[in-house]
């Protein structure tokens, strides 16, 4: 992979909630060369350097199972107060959110101020779910991306979707049927609606960034 | 732009890759991890593996080998057969699936499409659709139900499929051309992607389900077993067609 030289022993934690690909979230960690633990043990999510929010499901059972498991305050101090880095993917992206109206409406953890709604496709010439490789328009200097050229081609598979203002947070787009937010950071949040898990390498050129970030 | 997607599927016996025609007549076609290998640094867009084993006794090796897979390959997988229960799919997910392929008992039982899109989420649940003179078959084939194709996934879509898996049993391992006709009334009758499967032998029938039938993804295994067509050059000659598809990966 890149250049740059990771620091031995960095702790991956991959926060298991029941709510899908955590294994293939943890092999590419893996694959980069960090221990990578998947937990959703409170000892083992205070000691990691790096959070991983991954998830395939519905927003409702996601928040649900978070809530069963006592992780949200949790988290929320982790991210909140003591800023440790975490990425969300996918449904681990929307959870961020302020709310959901997946299956009726669900509060989310509220750490960015998005709302989360269905993806606006006509169902004809775009189908939903939204399923595979597609460019996404990076907007800022964000971490995630150094070292990318523009447009860079990633995998989605999602039916909603962060609706997407003018909001500085926004550190890359995806157009289908309207722009809608690909990639998010806010400070020590970190969040993409596509897979880099599952996008080859530039999925896991991005995954490293997020490993090498200092704040 | 959203891009054509290019998918190899494997279908697996035993643990061992096997490929035959109609359905039948199954040869060795090597071993998963190594195909999977090749798939994925050639820039798949997705793999597809399919159990065919005829008893469910022997899971484990279908574990393992979606393990080893998944430890390897950093490409989105959709494992089918003889999946029943939620339990079924949590494993398949644990192992390190993406997506799972349900035929026999989603045509048993609609109501577990539902079910599982419920738990899972609709992107999760792959509907596979086989038939053959226009009535769609269970059991790997050995099975006529009444059902329609294009009726069957319009319904599937309506109860939470996520995309559906369209396969002709008559040209399945045939290499003589996609079902264009049925390809492209299920892509009109359904707002969910379809995948076109069975009888991909050249070139131009990829380039056919894409332009004439508007498939979302074309499913392919014979054309790259049998052949000396790859993904690179698939991915490359639909791109000087002017179809969309991943250049750079």
């Amino acid at each position: 992979m890149g250049s740059e030289i990771l620091e031995q022993n960095k702790i991956v934690v991959v926060i298991d909630y029941g709510m899908g690909n955590m294994r293939s979230v943890a092999k590419a960690f893996e694959y980069l060369g960090c221990q990578t633990v998947i937990s959703s043990n409170p000892d083992d999510i205070k000691r990691a350097d790096y959070l991983v929010l991954p998830g395939v499901g519905s927003f409702g059972r996601g928040m649900d199972n978070l809530k069963r498991l006592n992780l949200i305050e949790l988290l929320s101090d982790e991210v909140l107060n003591k800023k440790k880095p975490i990425l969300g993917i996918c449904l681990g992206m929307q959870l961020m959110a302020d709310d959901g109206e997946e299956f009726g409406y669900h509060k989310g953890l509220g750490w960015i101020r998005f709302s989360v709604k269905k993806l606006e496709a006509d169902g004809r010439m775009l189908k939903i779910p939204h399923v595979g490789w597609n460019n996404t328009a990076i907007k800022k200097d964000c971490f995630l991306f150094k070292g990318f050229v523009q447009d860079p081609v990633f995998y989605f598979v999602h039916s909603y979707h962060m609706v997407c203002d003018s909001d500085d947070i926004i550190a890359a787009t995806c157009n289908y049927g309207k722009d809608f937010a690909a990639a998010v950071q806010k400070g020590n949040i970190f969040a993409t609606q596509f897979h880099p898990e599952k996008s080859q390498i530039l999925g896991l050129k991005l995954l490293e960034n997020f490993i090498n970030w200092r704040g | 732009m959203i891009k054509k997607r290019i998918i190899p599927c494997l279908l697996l016996k035993n643990g061992r890759c096997v490929k035959g025609i109609n359905f039948t007549n199954h040869r060795d076609v090597g071993h998963p991890i190594t195909n999977a290998k090749i798939y994925d640094a050639q820039g798949a867009d997705e793999l597809i593996l399919l159990d065919i084993t005829a008893n469910n006794e022997n899971r484990d090796i279908l574990y393992e080998i979606i393990q080893k897979t998944a430890d390897e390959c950093f490409m989105p997988l959709t494992v089918g057969g003889g999946i029943k229960t939620l339990e079924d799919i949590q494993k398949l997910l644990r192992a390190g699936a993406d997506k799972v392929a349900i035929n026999t008992h989603a045509v048993d039982n609609p109501e577990f499409i539902s079910k599982a899109a419920e738990v899972f989420g609709k992107q999760c649940i792959v509907i596979s659709v086989d038939y053959k003179n226009n009535k769609v078959y269970t059991h790997s084939a050995a099975r006529k139900t009444k059902k329609e194709p294009v009726s069957w996934a319009q319904e599937a879509a309506k109860r939470g499929a996520g995309e559906i898996l369209l396969t002709d049993i008559a040209k399945e391992g045939t290499r003589s051309g996609y079902d264009l006709e049925i390809i492209k009334a299920a892509v009109k009758a359904v707002e969910i992607p379809v995948i076109a499967s069975g009888g991909a032998g050249s070139l131009e029938d990829l380039k056919k389900a894409f332009l004439e039938a508007n498939a979302s993804a074309a499913a392919l295994a014979s054309i790259l077993h049998f052949t000396d067509q790859s993904v690179i050059k698939i991915r490359n000659y639909l791109s000087a067609e002017g179809i969309e598809v991943r250049i750079d990966a």
